[in-house]
């Protein structure tokens, strides 16, 4: 169980390596990355930069990760988020979650990345091929998503 | 008491933090969202963005009628756009 808020990027396949490492009770890990698209919006994006509040961001990935556990039985649970500037096409964001049951994996991965987007405190700003930049603007239908993990 | 602004609250209000010192009659987020617009032109685009601005207290989100204290980190957002 850990989060990872960082500038550089991360290895998809090492950190799925230490979610398991070591153990042989594990029955599946569903690991989710998300990744800089070069058409986020309406004009064409060339990279984005990724602001965030250093503590808090933290504190409520660590928030989320603990809600994951509480709800799912999960052996190992990560989240890796990037700041800073990304070009298109890189990384940004990785969870992934370790379970017994593939239900519970890919469930609480899903919780974690619905809920990541709408709670954890990171802003992008998109700079366009045009040059110029624009901050993204919350998508209603993410808070609608995360709304369904509600209890 | 601390307040800290983020994305476009940031370059449009021209800085990331500042320490400010509110009457005591700001009691709570809402009267505190009331009372920075009265501080200077920079300050306008809480008013007018209102609805969208979003608060946390010490590093956690807080509701409008929550109240703030001298002490307190208060940072002012747009809906977060992470992931």
């Amino acid at each position: 169980m850990s989060v990872s808020v960082q500038r550089e990027d991360f290895d998809p396949g090492a950190e799925l390596a230490a979610l398991t490492a070591g153990r042989s009770d594990v029955g599946g890990v569903c690991l989710f990355v998300g990744l800089v698209r070069d058409s986020a919006s309406d004009a064409d994006v060339t990279a984005m930069t990724l602001e965030h509040y250093p503590g808090m961001t933290e504190r409520m990935l660590e928030k989320i990760e603990a809600e994951a556990c509480r709800r799912w039985p999960l052996q190992g649970c990560r989240i890796v988020h990037r700041y800073g500037r990304l070009e298109a096409g890189e990384r940004i964001v990785l969870v992934a979650t370790a379970s017994p049951h593939r239900a519970a994996a890919f469930e609480s991965s899903r919780f974690l990345i619905d809920w990541l987007k709408t709670r954890a405190p990171f802003w992008k700003v998109e700079h366009g091929r045009d040059g110029e930049d624009r901050w993204v603007e919350a998508k209603a239908e993410d808070d609608a998503v995360a709304a369904q993990w509600e209890r | 008491m601390k307040l800290l602004y983020f994305a476009w609250l940031k370059t449009q209000i021209g800085k990331s933090e500042e320490v400010v010192q509110p009457p005591a009659s700001v009691a709570t987020v809402a009267d505190l969202l009331d009372w920075l617009p009265q501080q200077g032109p920079a300050y306008k685009v809480i008013a007018e963005r209102r609805a969208t601005i979003r608060v946390a207290i010490n590093q956690d989100f807080a509701r409008p009628d929550q109240a703030v204290a001298p002490g307190d980190e208060v940072a002012l957002f747009p809906p977060v756009t992470g992931g």
